[in-house]
């Protein structure tokens, strides 16, 4: 471990193009995400009625019983959340990486889905399904005259949550599974070591650094997320309390923005603490050999014991999205367990203008991508591979943006660059790339640490080895150092990627006009009323179509980069 | 004077041409809405085949977002128009300066719509549809749970609804709101938040959107829904199950559309309004997806038979005097009220009501004076206010929540104060209404 550390010292030449690709990340963060969330955030510290500057509001925060039950709810409900996110992640990502295992492409696609869950035709899905008059609870009372609450209260919230965050942690344990080379797992079989004991002390903790990056994500945005617990009616949390306040008019109250900024400091912290558990230990595998993990052939029962398992949790997890195909199809889905009936109508209905949609959200949604992995990637290394002072904070300035409501982005643009007028006389604020950098700020953390995990995984003499071989600095970077990350990269760009194809509520402040929208901003004004729920669903089931096809093709790729990988050396 | 002659030459004809000719509006006009695209659609469409050229921009947005859109981009404005239910909204955008004044041209159209003036009467905003608040529910589910049909406020407070209604916050829907503040009007400031309270012991939940209550009744979630007509009549013409009654406490009020200061296509803004306005544009408002009340009586002619018409039937909305003032001065305190006794105790409020409910079933089986006393003080436990009406306008009440001058408590103060008032009572008055049963044993 000391080798390690002092390996690390090691590499700390700062070039003045480090230097300045450091400071134009800094000023991207600070223009587009620290200057407009301040200049709505600032009202915390400030009295009501006169603006005078005061931490009152904090101490108001605390003594209010409402906001303290609100805070720890919070906080069970993240940590429960995470308990129950791995183990619906766990035995999907071994499975497929470990083990030989026909459809485990199908699976990490399928496993990856839950994560674009529209808004609000999601809602009402899953209320249609497990709901206390949903499909599963309308059959369990009429056999045996009882209903489960799945959806109600905290605990309601925190299964609700599992679901649909748990992909984050199957998409960066599996990068990281995949990373970790054949030769550690050989030496452990070797030294008499196997099953379940060579996966806890050997495999588990060298994918340690993707699976703390998923837990990590999944504690901040189950932390920092208001649909959920709303769409539940769970009001006592820390992030739907803020949202509420924050978007009701007539009431200028400083404390949603108190709310806010706790928010922001408990995201920051709990990013800090991760990376604190991983610091002083080194994760990285210096050769790469076979091209990652060994798969091992199941025996039989194995097998079946294998696919009972991701049936189960697949079957569990894509329940919701059952419900959303079932939903589009439906005439009248009402206090029963299937609609009356079924029709395409709806699919006739958005036909139409769905294409604009569809070409808004890709461009915007793969923009925003793209954006994230440049920027994770960048920042991943300076933290990581370099001594630059204040480096950290380039981390946490990002990760802070999991915590910032999407409503109060939305408004921190329109304040900050609807006075920047364009040559034209129109304001910045309306162009259709705002959308594009709101999108990417908001999704920049999940691309973030899974670049972060990757980087965490190789070895610091494969860059060094570069160097002393003659390359320069930023050769290394491009030939060496991107390349091993691929798989990091990827699961980051398919996370930013998605979850920016369904993301509404900054979208909302920032769309102009229709021809600019994305399919959440189409269903959303389809969901405003009864008529438009079989459309609106339509929509919902081509964005995740939309999305899990990209995703596909993403896994596709990095099956094959692997393969290669494999192959050539 | 040449000018004046022939500015009043203008106006002159400009009458006599009427509104159609009076402007010619051509390219686009923007308009920022919270109306669903089943209402906006139909009008989309009929306005621009009224005016060949014009093209109508829509911009959804809910009520709030879009009020703090306006307000966030009057620098530079970009909207024509804004177009919503909530006329407290209207009197947001009003207050800030963000509207502009205008006089319609329309005729036909009545001063006022039961008690509520359809327009507002500085001629800043107007009403071009009503609606009425009610009851909605779903027919499958009142008949799996044996549920009777309800037909005032007051019987979504028997025993048989517990945990079977659902409403929107106040704070959250302007609609619910004004169902509120009419319920207070109409029965009076105590007597109102008792009915209020009683009713909401029996929530299964308070949604953060008003379509979250149809949407929830439409689905079967919950069984009854405290809504807006329209969500139901939508939705009964979209075939879900579900019906809607008006209670006799209930108020008709107009939604509003309403010009935006500084609009970049002022003459298509005003040729808009006139549309709506116009016998063709009320026309619209029949469709089976919108299904909101016309504001021009004379265009009911053209309407279904079932169609509740609030200018024939004096039963709607007439009973209550609606005080715009009264309900201006209080809003957010109604509101903060409503949460902090409410919304965010419900859990207690439920837990009590239902140790009510109990009790007094003992009771009617084996009566007990008692019993009866103890239940009646726990009535009034969980009925009784914080704050008094007149409380609830005054200035140091209201500053805490607009920020006013005077140094009165803060509003996170007030809040925490009434939030530990409610959170006593109600265990109170839990254990009083056990200790009845008890009795009653």
């Amino acid at each position: 471990m000391a080798l390690a550390l002092l390996r690390r010292e090691g590499v700390v030449a700062v070039g003045a193009g480090q230097a300045a690709a450091a400071a134009a990340i800094a000023l991207f963060l600070l223009l587009f995400l620290i200057t407009p969330v301040a200049t709505v955030i600032y009202v915390a510290f400030t009295e009501k009625g006169s603006g005078a500057f005061t931490f009152v509001n904090f101490y108001d925060f605390a003594r209010t019983d409402l906001f303290v039950r609100s805070f720890w709810n919070s906080v069970y409900v993240s940590a429960m959340a995470v308990v129950l996110a791995s183990v619906f992640a766990l035995p999907l990502a071994t499975i497929t990486t470990r083990f030989e295992f026909r459809g485990a492409l199908l699976i990490q696609t399928l496993g990856f889905v839950p994560l674009i869950m529209p808004p609000f035709v999601g809602a009402v899905a899953m209320q249609l399904l497990f709901g206390r008059n949903g499909t599963v609870n309308l059959l369990l009372d009429d056999w045996f005259g009882l209903k489960i609450p799945f959806m109600e209260g905290l605990n309601g919230v925190v299964f609700v949550q599992a679901i649909h965050y748990f992909p984050f942690i199957l998409v960066n344990l599996s990068a990281s599974l995949r990373n970790i080379d054949r030769s550690m797992e050989e030496a452990a079989q070797n030294l008499g070591c196997s099953g379940f004991r060579l996966f806890r002390r050997v495999v588990f903790p060298l994918a340690l650094p993707g699976y703390l990056a998923g837990a990590s994500l999944v504690f901040v945005k189950v932390f920092d997320d208001l649909a959920t617990p709303l769409l539940l009616n769970v009001k006592d949390m820390l992030a739907p309390q803020a949202y509420l306040r924050v978007t009701s008019i007539g009431i200028a109250d400083p404390m949603g923005y108190v709310i806010a900024t706790v928010l922001i400091a408990v995201s920051i912290l709990a990013m800090w603490a991760s990376a604190a558990a991983m610091r002083g230990k080194d994760y990285s595998t210096a050769q790469r050999g076979g091209g990652g993990l060994s798969q091992r052939r199941m025996r039989r029962w194995e097998s079946a014991l294998a696919y009972f398992v991701v049936f189960l949790i697949l079957g569990l997890v894509l329940a919701p999205h059952l419900g959303l195909l079932l939903l589009s199809f439906a005439t009248i889905w009402s206090y029963s367990p299937l609609p009356d009936g079924f029709t395409l109508a709806h699919y006739t209905r958005v036909f139409g203008e769905s294409f604009v949609y569809i070409k808004n959200t890709v461009l915007y949604a793969s923009l925003a991508g793209l954006i994230d992995v440049v920027l994770g990637t960048a920042i991943a290394y300076f933290v990581l591979r370099t001594k630059l002072v204040g480096r950290e904070w380039l981390d946490w300035a990002a990760s802070a943006a999991l915590a910032v409501p999407g409503v109060v982005l939305g408004i921190g643009y329109l304040r900050t660059f609807y006075g920047v007028q364009l040559p034209g006389g129109q304001p910045l604020a309306t162009l259709w790339i705002m959308i594009v950098i709101a999108l990417a700020i908001r999704r920049l953390p999940y691309a973030l640490r899974a670049c972060y995990a990757a980087l965490q995984q190789i070895s610091v003499s494969l860059e060094e080895a570069a160097e002393n071989l003659g390359a320069t600095k930023a050769r290394t970077v491009r030939r060496v150092v991107v390349p091993l990350m691929t798989g990091g990269i990827l699961a980051g760009f398919i996370s930013s990627f998605s979850t920016a194809a369904v993301e509404l509520s900054a979208t909302l402040m920032l769309v102009q006009s229709s021809s600019d929208a994305p399919l959440a901003y189409g269903l959303y004004i389809f969901m405003q009323s009864p008529a438009g729920r079989g459309p609106g669903a339509a929509l919902g089931v081509i964005a995740v179509m939309l999305v899990a096809a990209c995703a596909f093709l993403t896994h596709l790729v990095v099956e094959r980069s692997q393969g290669a990988q494999g192959l050539s050396s | 004077m040449r000018y004046r002659i022939a500015a009043l030459a203008a106006l002159v004809m400009g009458v006599w041409a009427g509104p159609a000719l009076a402007q010619n509006p051509t390219g686009k006009v923007t308009v920022s809405t919270s109306f669903s695209k089943d209402v906006t659609d139909p009008f989309k469409k009929a306005f621009e085949k009224a005016f060949p050229g014009v093209t109508l921009e829509v911009q959804n947005r809910n009520t709030n977002a879009g009020v703090k859109y306006v307000e966030e981009t009057r620098a530079n404005n970009q909207t024509d128009l804004f177009w919503a239910s909530a006329p407290d909204a209207f009197e947001v955008l009003k207050g800030k300066g963000l509207l502009q004044k205008y006089q319609p041209k329309a005729t036909g159209i009545p001063e006022k719509i039961g008690a509520f003036p359809i327009n507002d009467p500085d001629g800043f905003y107007f009403g071009f549809a009503a609606s009425g608040y009610g009851i909605m529910w779903n027919e499958r589910y009142a008949k799996a749970n044996k549920l009777p049909e309800p037909k005032e406020w007051s019987d979504l407070a028997k025993p048989a609804y517990y945990d079977h209604v659902s409403i929107a916050a106040p704070s959250r829907s302007g609609t619910t709101h004004l169902t509120i503040e009419t319920i207070l009007q109409g029965e009076g400031w105590d007597k109102g938040w008792r009915t209020v309270k009683e009713m909401a012991g029996n929530f299964r939940q308070v949604t953060e959107r008003s379509f979250g209550v149809p949407d929830a009744v439409n689905s079967g979630q919950v069984g009854f829904g405290i809504v807006i007509d329209f969500f139901a009549f939508s939705a009964q013409a979209s075939g879900f199950p579900v019906k809607f009654v008006y209670p006799t406490v209930t108020t008709i009020v107009p939604a509003n559309v309403a010009i935006i200061a500084n609009a970049p296509n002022k003459a298509g803004a005003e040729a808009f309004i006139e549309f709506l306005l116009s016998p063709a544009g009320q026309e619209v408002l029949l469709e089976p997806s919108i299904r909101r009340l016309p504001i021009n009586p004379a265009v009911y002619a053209k309407a279904p038979a079932d169609y509740p018409n609030p200018f024939k039937d004096p039963s709607l909305g007439a009973r209550v005097k609606f005080d715009v003032d009264v309900s201006e001065k209080r809003t957010a305190v109604i509101d903060a009220l409503f949460d902090q006794l409410i919304t965010f105790q419900l859990e207690g409020l439920k837990a009590a009501t239902k140790a009510i409910h109990d009790a007094e079933a003992a009771l009617a089986k084996k009566d007990n004076a008692q019993g009866r006393a103890l239940v009646k003080e726990a009535r009034d436990l969980i009925a009784v206010m914080p704050i008094t009406e007149a409380q609830a306008s005054s200035p140091e009440i209201a500053g805490a929540f607009t920020g006013g001058k005077e140094k009165g408590a803060r509003q996170a103060e007030l809040e925490q104060q009434w939030a530990s008032f409610a959170k006593e009572r109600y265990a109170q008055a839990k254990a009083k209404a056990e200790e009845a049963l008890k009795l009653a044993r």
